[in-house]
Parts: structure tokens; sequence; C-alpha cells
């Protein structure tokens, strides 16, 4: 084998925080093959993302230091560069891509500016121009001779993460680290970027460290994957042999609490417990208190590297011939404690009816500040949700599935259309008389961090809707009550003198989820609940949900981009693109047979974890384009210019419903009857 | 409450604790003493300001996330040492502010008059007059150098012999005790800075161990082992600068008891005034000033900025539009035309007045209203900014979805999360008006001419500019009064801002 | 575009009749003109002769507000407020209480307030940019630690003490310049220079402290990482992204002061004897002449709101993601 392009050996890199020195990056070593995507996977905090800033020496100062180790880049020392040695290595030979493209470029200057800057000083300004194009070209930008004067609040966020990569490939680098590159973006769009970066890298021969959490992006575009745990990487191997069989627990456990339709019905594989924090002193294995199978080694004596056969490896006691015999022979299959039945109410009495909601804003302009046009935000959507049923609202960023979700609360008040609740109608209600209704529908939000005030103890949180709605009784009982609740989400009691900044990001949303409890609800309306989570977390929370929905018969309008999700907890599925619903039904219905194209082409745009030895060479690209703005929808059907079976009536009428089977709506033109 | 809880409240409250045993001392000594107890406008505020802090920091002291910033604050050794500079600042301050009249001596003219009440002095004085008491009632002819025996300009004396004689006379105070200045001031002055110092460090290193037992006390540490940790600095608090600060003010408190007495020590003003007590006098003006007009500023900036952020819609172009129309104003000249009313108005009702102090404290008290409606508009604008934010986070749609009512949500939810914006505000609010004081006093719409301070002692000084030699003490003393204050307040509210304001990294101190 | 300026200045009139309305209320209602003629003419032992005469010289024995006498638009017309205070709309100041014509000491006020004001405010906008940028390349290094506190030091020292400071040193040791006066022409300059100087060396500790808060908030943002990322120097990094980001707030602060320097200094020019608007405004104000300065406050409100409009358009030079509209 040649030598690696990048070799990372034993780097380690520290952070100084509030609470003191911190080892984000904790003896890290990989190597990088020219050509090659390599990997890094892990959860939030578990210092990928410094292990990239590392290489690139530009961690955040004077807090970052790196502090031991080397970076080889084709043999050189990256750490014993001069700063002004390492200009020419960054955007030259090394360039990255970071996850924010809405905040990663400048704003006031063109991106044809922010392009010709890493092109190069020596060329003219003519052959820098050209070059910018040829770029803006390359990365897929259409109309590049235009956009070459716009600026970046001008472009969409996967036209900006484009842009980024036009930067970075603007030096014709080596190596391209892509730090978390489609995290922020909707899941068509991720499918082109990957699809982009796939291209670019056939074309230009570089090698791409590819830093994420999301296990289908790795299948679909790694070579080679190492799994980082809590600093370290605890386990690194070919693609395929790595989605073939996992080593490490953690790696297993990641692949089981994943939620899929197969694992319908049944609880998900939680990984107990959160990532410890990297301040803490480690003394033995760093996910020993997650693990099932571990043994007392675990505990005291922290686990070494241990090279597979396979070129790859893993840093666990049971691949350790020493102690391999302590663990069970058989593996234990703690995953599925049994088929929690499928509960289908029979009485299909519609709990909540949205008829004809609207929530349209007002744009005002001119001198008086009138109303020219209204951003139809939400425009003439009807659903309903029966008792102790779960329906699905989907749609990518911006479709305007959140303020469907606050109009049905009355948060936002609807421009027009009727919003029943078991006898009431809401949007015919006073405040006053709004107020007595309020505790039957409650929210959860996405941002666990933004969602309780910051001032108050979780007691004091989860007792004001109490107060507020006087249900729960005297103070006395509504203490009792707040154990109750927080036992009930799986939190100690005595968790409740606490604050809020203390709770990790899934210890917040139960609090929040005991929160809406607190006041009885039937209805309780989840808006991206674990989109912030990680996955380990996330199967926690979905749990949850899952077993309140059993016991209580709550009802969840359950507001996600995620169609993993969907399909593994919901009954129904809305499918909304650009303030309307174009597809409707059963979860069979819809995920097993979708019908619309936009429908169709969101599923296809799912990275797909492939579990087969086989290479993936299956293009992921499901539909073009983006979605175009509310203010001023395309005519006709909205999805007809990124629709590949358009028709010329799609450009005129938008289709209207037609129900399918039993309950399957869609409106599409190419099911008419 | 049970016996057992109240005790251990107060116990938990030390704050408290000492303001109580404050208060029960004032009002025994103003009982036995033949005086009448004085309570200015001013001084109730500073009274009901006191008491607020009191009570806020034992809130504070209580709520642990609420102590945090504050432990951060503290553990800068900068900030501390600012801390208590400005403590040493608000102390002379408040004695300055219990204030009372003494009794007349009762005249012995005839029997029916002793049913007559006291009749009481119409000098106001102050605690702080009191125990400069020997310092203030020395005043000499005119101008006297720092530490002078003669004065300023020459004048005729008569002499022994009865002839005159122009010449620099003898000082009637500034060191009386000398038979041969010539020989003996320079001597003199030496020894009494050297009793200083000795007096200083023993007093000083008194303190020291007493502290330094109490707090091996409390965290059971050995006592040697925390002196040493002190010396070294290795402290979590930086006690070592606060024990060195310590020092310098105990070394320049008995540098006044030494040499302020028996000399001046800052020289003398135009009619003869110790210019040391004068600048001490107008520490008190200066923190009113400081301190009282962002008093009467905060309740229109936080209820208005919140209100018209949070209602939006027409209350909040109403209060967009006065605060706009205020700020349009340029700041001097509403001051200057309302100050001139005032002025007016005071003139016109002299008879209520019983006192000149008390007249000046009312002017005083309009200039901090008057600067007070001036200044609320910046703090009100980032308020309203804030709450525009704050309104659309989660956990404020959660309270409005479970149906709390706006007042709910503006105490519980938007107050306590804009307070950390109110208090960098109030403290970096502190040293502009302070600055401002002297500035107005320059243009003639500060404080009244009569009341010390700073800005006065400027403006009086700074006209004996073109004398030759030039009269600089009193221009040096009220300068590094002022510096000292301003820049502690300065150094003290960067420390805040740093450990509340989630945006600014690291500061300085 | 327009639209939006118009709108502005439509905005601007019930701005400018609030401040008026308050002028009034503080110069006519809290003190009657009667309180006035007292002060200026001595306090009590003033006949009602006197008093009479003083405000009929000045215009101040109509009615308030309603004048019952006149007839058709003379009962409106023919007020104090309509005389003193409506007209300032159209910029008639009327006279000071010496008589001379306000108008026309404000346009030759104007010139020296300027020649002193522009300079100040250029050069101390350059320079405490200039020292910020530096403060902020050596960001958290000694030389950052020594700028902060020095400039902590300097912001708390009182205007007062600059100028005495500088016409002590400057004038009164060294004897370069004047300690005071001012003539017209080109030797305005040898007076002008040790304020111009007080003035600037006066703003330092504040300026540079705000604009490094700017600088270092700006660089700690995620385009600034892109811009290492591509391997441009610490140099360009600061000068073309970070300085042209921080633009935007720098001109929230600073435009809205361009037009309040016709108001000139008031401490300065006072102290230097330039005869400008600040100086006059001081004057007026110790004289009590009540007249200028209401024609004093009117102009400052008309100028500042001048400001907000400029800022307002500034902001569309430097953030293409600004649209008036």
């Amino acid at each position: 084998m040649t030598s690696p392009l990048l070799q990372i050996e034993s780097l380690q890199t520290s952070f100084a925080t509030a609470n003191g020195m911190v080892r984000a990056v904790d003896g890290i070593s990989l190597a990088i093959q020219r050509g090659q995507t390599f990997a890094l996977l892990g959860e939030s905090g578990c210092g990928k993302s410094m292990t990239a800033l590392s290489t690139m020496r530009l961690l955040p100062e004077p807090a970052g230091r790196i502090t031991r180790g080397a970076i080889r880049l084709n043999g050189d020392d990256l750490l014993q560069l001069p700063e002004v040695a390492m200009r020419n290595v960054r955007g030259k030979r090394i360039a990255m891509i970071f996850q924010e493209p809405m905040t990663s470029l400048n704003p006031v200057l063109t991106i044809g500016l922010q392009i010709a800057e890493s092109v190069g000083r020596q060329n003219t300004a003519q052959a820098v121009r050209t070059r910018v194009l040829e770029l803006l070209d390359a990365v897929g930008i259409p109309d590049p001779a235009q956009r070459y004067h716009e600026y970046p609040h001008q472009l969409s966020g996967g036209m900006k993460q484009r842009v980024m990569i036009a930067i970075a490939l603007a030096g014709e680098p080596d190596l391209l680290i892509a730090d978390e590159p489609t995290t922020a973006l909707d899941v068509t769009i991720q499918a082109q970027v990957l699809d982009l970066m796939r291209q670019l890298q056939k074309d230009t021969g570089m090698a791409i460290l590819l830093i994420t959490h999301d296990l289908g992006v790795v299948s679909e575009m790694a070579d080679r994957v190492a799994v980082m745990y809590a600093g370290q990487i605890v386990e690194e191997a070919d693609r395929s042999v790595f989605f073939a069989n996992p080593q490490h627990p953690y790696a297993k456990k990641l692949f089981a609490s994943l939620p899929d339709i197969k694992k319908r019905g049944q609880r998900l594989a939680v990984i107990p417990g959160n990532v410890p924090s990297l301040a803490t002193e480690f003394s033995g294995c760093r996910f020993v208190d997650r693990c099932d199978d571990a043994i007392n080694i675990c505990h005291t004596q922290p686990p070494a590297w241990i090279a597979e056969t396979s070129s790859g490896g893993v840093r666990c006691f049971k691949f350790d011939a020493a102690h391999q015999h302590q663990f069970a022979t058989t593996e234990k299959e703690k995953t599925a404690p049994g088929h929690v039945a499928e509960r289908l109410t029979k009485d299909n009495k519609a709990l909540l009816a949205v008829q004809g909601l609207k929530v349209h804003f007002p744009i005002r302009k001119g001198l008086l500040q009138r109303a020219v046009n209204h951003v139809k935000a939400v425009d003439d959507i009807s659903l309903s949700i029966p008792e102790s049923h779960t329906l699905a609202l989907v749609g990518e960023s911006g479709c305007g599935k959140t303020t469907a979700g606050k109009s049905i609360l009355q948060l936002v008040k609807p421009t027009a259309g009727k919003v029943q609740f078991a006898d009431a109608e809401l949007t015919a209600l006073s405040s006053a008389q709004l107020r007595q209704h309020r505790s039957n529908i409650q929210i959860i939000f996405q941002d666990p961090f933004s969602s309780m005030n910051p001032r108050m103890m979780v007691t004091d949180i989860i007792e004001e809707g109490m107060i507020t709605q006087g249900i729960g009784g005297d103070a006395r009982m509504r203490a009792v009550r707040v154990d109750q609740l927080l036992e009930q989400v799986g939190l100690s009691a005595d968790t409740k003198y606490r604050y809020p900044h203390e709770f990790s990001g899934g210890q917040r949303q139960r609090i929040c989820i005991a929160r809406a409890l607190a006041v009885e609800p039937r209805l309780i309306i989840c808006d991206e609940p674990t989109s912030a989570l990680d996955v380990s977390v996330q199967a926690q929370i979905l749990n949850l949900l899952k077993d309140l929905q059993d016991e209580l018969g709550l009802a969840y309008l359950f507001i996600t981009h995620d169609l993993s999700v969907v399909e593994y907890l919901a009954h129904e599925v809305a499918v909304m693109y650009l303030g309307r619903i174009v597809e409707q039904g059963s979860v069979q219905e819809v995920m097993e047979n979708p019908l619309h194209p936009y429908t169709k082409a969101l599923l296809a745009a799912v990275p797909v974890i492939e579990k087969s030895t086989g290479g993936v060479e299956r293009s992921i690209v499901s539909v073009q384009g983006e979605m175009p703005s509310p203010i001023n929808p395309p005519s006709g059907c909205h999805f007809h210019p990124r629709c590949e079976q358009v028709m010329p009536e799609c450009k005129i009428n938008y289709p209207a419903e037609r129900i399918s089977g039993k309950t399957h709506m869609t409106r599409c033109f190419l099911y008419k009857q | 409450m049970s016996h057992a809880q109240e005790k251990n409240a107060v116990k938990r409250h030390p704050g408290l604790m000492v303001l109580i045993g404050v208060v029960f001392a004032a009002v025994a000594a103003m009982l036995a003493a033949p005086v009448k107890p004085v309570i200015l406008w001013t001084d109730a505020l500073i009274y009901l300001l006191i008491t607020t802090l009191v009570l806020f920091f034992t809130y504070v002291r209580s709520k642990e996330h609420l102590r945090a910033p504050w432990r951060q604050v503290m553990q800068r050794p900068l900030a501390m040492v600012a801390l208590i500079v400005l403590s040493v600042y608000v102390l002379v301050g408040v004695l300055d502010s219990i204030h009372f009249r003494k009794a007349l001596p009762a005249p012995k003219t005839s029997v029916q008059n002793t049913l007559t009440e006291t009749h009481y002095s119409v000098e106001v004085l102050s605690v702080l007059d009191v125990l400069f008491g020997p310092i203030r009632e020395q005043v000499e002819k005119s101008y006297s150098a720092p530490l002078a025996v003669q004065l300023f300009t020459k004048d005729m004396v008569e002499q022994a012999d009865g002839s005159t004689l122009r010449m620099y006379p003898r000082l009637e105070y500034g060191g009386r005790h000398l038979d041969d200045p010539a020989s003996q001031h320079q001597t003199d002055i030496m020894q009494r800075i050297a009793h200083a110092a000795v007096q200083a460090i023993v007093l000083w290193l008194l303190i020291l161990v007493l502290w330094v037992a109490t707090l091996s006390w409390k965290y059971k540490t050995g006592f040697g082992l925390l002196l040493r940790q002190i010396l070294a600095g290795k402290t979590l608090l930086p006690w070592r600068s606060v024990f060195i600060t310590l020092g310098v003010f105990v070394f320049l408190a008995m540098l006044i008891v030494e040499l302020g007495v028996a000399y001046h020590l800052l020289g003398t003003d135009k009619v003869g005034n110790d210019v040391l007590y004068l600048s001490i006098k107008s520490i008190r003006t200066g923190l009113v000033i400081g301190t009282l007009t962002t008093l009467i500023m905060l309740p229109f900036a936080v209820l208005l900025g919140i209100m018209a952020g949070h209602f939006r819609g027409w209350i909040d172009d109403a209060i967009q539009y006065i605060y706009t129309t205020l700020n349009s104003i340029p700041g001097v000249l509403l001051i200057a035309a309302a100050i001139l009313s005032v002025d007016l108005y005071i003139s016109n009702n002299q008879e209520f007045f019983e006192t000149v102090v008390e007249r000046a404290d009312v002017r005083l008290l309009f200039l901090c209203i008057i600067l007070g409606i001036t200044s609320w508009t910046g703090l009100c604008r980032l308020l309203r900014g804030e709450t525009l934010k704050l309104r659309e986070l989660d956990y404020i749609q959660a309270a409005t979805a479970f149906g709390a009512s706006n007042t709910k949500i503006i105490s519980r939810h938007i107050l306590p999360n804009v307070m950390h914006i109110v208090l960098i505000a109030v403290v970096l609010d502190f040293s502009g008006l302070v600055l401002a004081e002297a500035v107005l006093s320059y243009v003639g719409v500060g404080v009244d001419p009569s009341m010390a301070s700073w800005g006065n002692m400027i403006n009086s000084a700074r006209l004996e500019m073109a004398r030759e030699p030039v009269v600089w003490w009193s221009l040096l003393a009220a300068f590094w009064f002022m510096f000292l204050l301003v820049l502690a307040a300065n150094i003290f509210a960067d420390a805040v801002r740093d450990a509340f304001d989630p945006r600014v990294g690291r500061g300085i101190a | 575009m327009l639209a939006y300026i118009l709108r502005r200045t439509l905005y601007a009139i019930p701005i400018l009749i609030g401040v008026n309305l308050l002028t009034f209320w503080l110069f006519f209602v809290v003190n009657s003109p009667e309180d006035m003629a007292r002060m200026q003419l001595g306090q009590k032992r003033v006949t009602p002769e006197a008093i009479e005469k003083w405000k009929k010289e000045r215009g101040y024995d109509k009615p308030l507000l309603f004048n019952a006498e006149a007839q058709g638009m003379g009962s409106v017309v023919d007020t104090i407020f309509f005389e003193k205070s409506v007209r300032l709309f159209v910029f008639d100041f009327g006279s000071a209480d010496d008589g001379r014509d306000i108008a026309y000491d404000i346009r030759q006020r104007m010139v020296p307030s300027l020649a002193l004001a522009i300079p100040v405010f250029l050069v101390g906008l350059l320079l405490n940019i200039t020292i910020a940028l530096i403060i902020a390349f050596f960001r958290a290094t000694y030389i950052d630690y020594m700028g902060v506190i020095i400039s902590v030091m300097l912001m708390s020292i009182s205007a007062l003490f600059y100028i005495i400071g500088g016409q002590f040193l400057v004038s009164k040791i060294l004897h370069l310049v004047p300690i005071s006066g001012y003539e017209g022409g080109w030797s305005a300059i040898k007076f002008l220079i040790l304020p111009v100087i007080v003035g600037v060396v006066g703003g330092i500790g504040s300026g540079t402290r705000w604009f490094r808060t700017i600088f270092l908030e700006e660089i700690n943002k995620d385009y600034v990482r892109t811009a290492r990322a591509k391997g441009l120097a610490e140099r360009v990094v600061l000068f073309k992204h970070v300085l042209k980001n921080a633009m935007i707030p720098i001109l929230t602060g600073v435009v809205v002061t361009i037009p309040l320097l016709f108001m000139g200094s008031l401490i300065t020019e006072s102290f230097f004897g330039i005869p400008g608007l600040g100086s006059y405004t001081i004057d007026a104000i110790r004289a009590q002449d009540f007249a200028i300065v209401r024609a004093m406050v009117f102009l400052g409100s008309v100028l500042y709101i001048i400001g907000l409009l400029l800022t307002d358009l500034s902001y569309t030079l430097v953030d293409p993601r600004v649209r008036l509209s």
C-alpha cells in the first residue's frame, strides 16, 4: 500500500471551557488514502469536528490547543509548520466545508468574489473570473454569470452549500474535509449535494474526510468508516465490513436504535444514559456506563486498540484475546421486548378536525404600508386525528408544517378555516373561552434549549400549566403530581429542584413532555421533537412517546421531516408541499405505495443503509431544483417545475383531491379518474 | 413560620442582619443624642436603594444559578479591587447621608423658658461631618498649598511691634503646633507619615489575622496553610488583592488622621475650606447622581420597553414615538431647559426650605429626575428588541399554550430573562453619569453651587488657571477622586458585563 | 426607496410636533412669561410695568394658545404658541433677548463649529478604528490586555480634564499655540489645532473600546473561519471580511451623529473661546435666553431625525441584505 495522503497520529486537542479543560480529542489516529472517502461517524460532542479543525489548525483561539500528536499531509507534519506556511496548505492542499451554509459565507461580499479569493492570485482578473464561472458551473449552479454578482442571502441553503463546495474546489485540494455538509439541508437537497460531492470526487480524485452523525450518509458515501465516541475512535473498518457486521457494542446499538418500518410496534433499542462529559477523568472504557455487555475490567481499565485482521480495528475488551472468554458467549438479543400490540381504536371519531385551514402573512409595501401580497404559509389544509392516533405531517423546511401546528393551537391566528377539537370550534372562541380549552392541546418543540425558561426550576416549569389551568388541586397535591410526572417520563423525582441548564438535550425533551402532560391534554402537537437529538437519544424519546400513547390514549400530531420516524411511529401521514397537503393516507398506503411524485422523491432521497457487502452506486438524486418561495408559488400544481412526469395540464390547474384505496388521498393529475 | 425557621432565615441572610443592625444603631444614636434627625429626599431614596440592594443580593445568594455569574465577577482580582474601592466610596457616601441638626444650647434666661421646646441649629450635619469635625471647622482665609504652613498669597501682616509687613501670613490652623516652621516643617511631616505607616501596618495586620482566621474557620482549612495560599495568590477568590487594597486604604485613612488634622493635606480653596474635606463631601453627590438617576429611570425603561416588545401594535408605536421624540432633543438642552425651570420654581418658593442644604438637595433630586428622563431611552430600546426576540421563543409559546395571561408571561418569563441587560446597563451608566455631573456643573445646570461636588470644584478652580504660580491642588484633587471612582466603576462594569452577557468574550480584569 | 424616504420624512412631522409641544410646555406653561421676566430683570424688586415692557418687547404679552380678542385666524395665529413654536417649522427662529436675529447668528456660527467638529470626527473615527483593528489583530495577547486597560483608563477621565490638561501643557507650559480665541480664515488653524487634538484624544478611550468589541464579535463568526480555511492571511481576513461586516454596527452608532456635528461641541468651544454654536448654546443657557435655547432644541431635533434617516440609507451601502421598502 502506498503511503497515505493524510495521517493523523495520536492527536490530542484540549479545549478550555467554563468547567475547566476538556480533552475534546484524545489520542486519535487515522490514515486517509488518496481518492478515498473516509467517514468519521459520531454523535454530537464526541470530538469529530475538533479533529477536523485541528487538521486545518483552525481551532478557536485561545481556547483550543493541540497538545500532542502529529498530522502528516504527504509526510509533512502540519503541526510543525509556521503559520505562514500553513496558509499554503489551507484552501490549496486541504479545503473544508462547514455544517451551516447560512452563516459560513460572508454576507456582505458577492459569491463571485468569495470564490475568486480562493482561486489564487497569480492569474489575471479575467482568468480568475473565467475560473470562478467554471467552478460555479461545476457545482451545478444555474446561470453562473448572473449568480457571480449575487450575495449569499439571495441563495437558498442548498445553493449556498454548493458555493461553499466551489470555494473548496477552487484550490484543487488533495483532501476535502466536509463537516456535516448536509445536516442543515432538506433530504432532497441533501441527496443533490451528496451526489455532487461524489461526482466531483470522481472527476478530481481528491480524498474526502466526511464528518457526520448520519449512518445513512455514511452508507451512501464512504469507503472507510471510523466511529468516534467521547474523543476516541472506538471502531474502524471498510464500509462494507462495518455495515455488514459492526463490532463495537456502541456501533451495534447505533444500528439497533434507528427507527424504521420493520421495527413498527416494537420498542426501539436504546442506549441508556447520555454521552459522558469530556471534562470527566475516565478510568475505564468510556462507553462502560451505557454498555450492556460490560464486565468488571471495563470499569477499571481503558481498553486498548485491537487491530483486526481486515485492516480495521476496535477498542473493546470483547475482542481482546486475554479477556474474550469473560464475556457471555451467546449474544444477548436485547432489542425487542416483545411486540406491543398495535392499538387501533375502532371508534374513528375525529378528536381534532381541521377544515380548510389557511394562514396568510401579509407583505406590506409602499407609503401606506398596504398589504400588496401574502406569504401563503398554510394554504387550505384539512386533516383529522382520531383519539390515540398519530398523524405525521411531513414536509421539507418552509413547507408550512410548523405554522400549521401553531395555528391549530391558535398560537398563530388562522386567516381562514375551522379547527374543531372535540366539541369546540377553536377559531370561533374569544381569548377567555379559548383559555379554558387550552389544556386539551399541548405542544412539544424541536429545540430543547429554548423551550424552557432558563430561570425557572423544573418543578415550577411543570407546575405552571396546572396553576394556570387550575387543575391538580392544591400546592401539596400538585407537588405529588410533579413527582409522578417526572417519573412517568423517566426522570427521578429529585431532579425537580434543578434548572434546565443542568440537563442534557434528551432529558430536557422529557421535561417538556412532562410539562405538556401536566395539564392532561388529549392531543399533543410534536414539532420535530427528536430532530435536535442524537440517534441514541431519539430512540429513547420515541419509545417514551409511544408508551405514553398506549397508557394515556394520547393523540399526536407529529410534525417531522424524517421519514424513518414516520414509518416507525405514525398511523397516518400527510405530506405537505408549499402550504398544501399533496398526499394523505394511512402509513401503509403512503409509505408502501406512494403515488404523488413528490412523496416518491422524498422517499427516494433518504439515504439507504445498505448492509450488503457490494458497493452502492445508485444515484440518490430523486428530484431536481428546490422548493420555490411561498410568496409566488408556481401556477397550477406547485410541484410541477420539479416534477419529472409533468404534463401540460399541471401548469394550469391545481389538481383536485382523489381518493384511492380506503383512505389514500392524492392531489396529482397522474391519477385522474 | 416557626421560631427555628425564623432563626434560620436570619442566618442565611447575613446582609439582612447587618442592615437591621445598622438601622437599630442609627435610631438609637439619634434618640440618645441631642439632635433632630433630618431625612432629606435623596437620603430617603438612598435608604430605599440600599434596602433594595440588600434584598436583591440576599435573594441572589439563595439561588445558585444567579450566584454563579457573580462568583465569576468576584474571582477576577481587578474586579475585586474595583469593588473594594467602590465600597469605600459607598461607605463614605452612606455616612454622609445620615443627616441631623444639633440642638442649640438652651438659653438660660428665665424660668418660664424651661418648658419651651429645644431649638435646633439651622446647620444640617451628617455623620461624616462629625467624623471630620476638626478638618471641617479649620477654615483658613484663602488659598494655601497642600501641607503648607502659610497662605498662598502675600498679605499685610501686623507685626508684634505694630508695624505692618507684606509677607505670606502663617495659617490659622495648618501647622499651628510648629514653633519654627522653617526648621520643623519637614521633619514633622516625615514623622507623621512614619507614624501613620506604623499604625496602618499594625491595624492592617490585625485585620489580616482576624479575617484569615474567620476564613480558615469557615472553610475548615489550617490557618497557616490558608495564609500561605493567600500570599501566593492561589485562592479561588483573589484574597491577596483584597488585602493589598485594604492595606492601601488603611494607610490613607491613617494619613488623614495624622496629617489631615495638623495640616491641610490637600491645601485649601479660595475661601479657605479644606480641599480634602470638599473632595470627600463630593463623593455623596457623585454617587447620588450615578445611582438615583438610574433608580428613577428604571421603571420607565423596563416597563415601557417590555410592553412595547410584548404587545407590539399600537402600544409599540406609541412607546417608540415617545422615546424617539425624547431622544431627538439634545440631552444637554433638555436638561438645561428643565433645570432652569426648576431654578425658577425654587427661587419663587424659598419658604418651602428650612435650610440651604434642603434646598440644594431638592435641586439635586430634580437633576437626577431630569437626567433619568433623558437617559431611559437607550435601555428601553434594548429591552424592546430583546423582548421581541424572547416572545418568539418556545418557552413563551408554551406558556401561551397553557393560557397564561400577559402579566404572568411578562413577570415570570420575560422580566427574569432580560434582567442581565438591565444590570449591565445600570453598571455601565453609573460612570457616565458621574462624569456628566462635572460637565453639567460647568455648563451651569448641574448641582447647586452651594453643594460640594467635583464639578463645582473644577469649575471654580478653572478660573484660577491663569494665576501664576498655578493653584493646582483642588483641580488635581477633584481629578483623582473622580478618576478613581469612575475607573473602579468601569472596571467593575466590565467584569459584570463579561459575566452576564452571553455574547461578549473575555475582557479585562 | 423614494417612497421610503418620503414615509420617513412624514414620520418626522409628529416627532417635531411632539418636541415643540414639550419645549412649549417647559418654557411657557411650567414657567409663565411673568416668571421669566422677573428672573431676567432681577427677582423681587421689579415693577409690574417693567415686566409688561419686557414681555411686549419680546412678544410674550400675547395669550398662550387662544386669543379671544383677535378676529378669525388671528385667534389662533396671534398667540405665543403660534408665534414662538409653530414658526420654528419654517425655521423662523425670531430674535434673541438682546435683539439679535437668531437665524443669522446660527448661520454665522456654524462655520467655526464645523471647522472644529469635522476634523475631530474624521480623525477620531480613523484613529479609533485603526487602534481597535490593531488590538483585534493581537487579540488575547498582552497587547490586547494593555490596550483595553489603557482605554478604560482614558475613558475614566472627565472631558473637562482633557481640555484643562491640554491647555495647561501645550499652551501654558510649551507656549505652542494660543490658549483660546478665534480668527476667521486660515489663521483659524492655530486656534483649532489644540481643540482638535483634545477632542480626538478625549474620544480615544471609549471609541477604541467600542470598536474593539464590535470587531471581536465579528471575528468569532462562522464566515471568518471560512475565510481562514481558504488560506487567506490574517490581514486580508481583518480588512476585507471583518471590517466590511463591522461597518454595519459602526454605521448604526456613527451616522446618526453626523448631522449633529452642526450643533458644535459645547464645552470645547466654550473653553477655547471658539464662536461656534456650542458656545452660543452655553452662553444662552447661562444668560437664560430661552429664545435661543428653543431654537437650538428644534434645530437639534431636526438634525437628529435627519441622522436617523441617513443611518437607514447608509445601510444600503454596506449591507446588501437591506432593501428599503
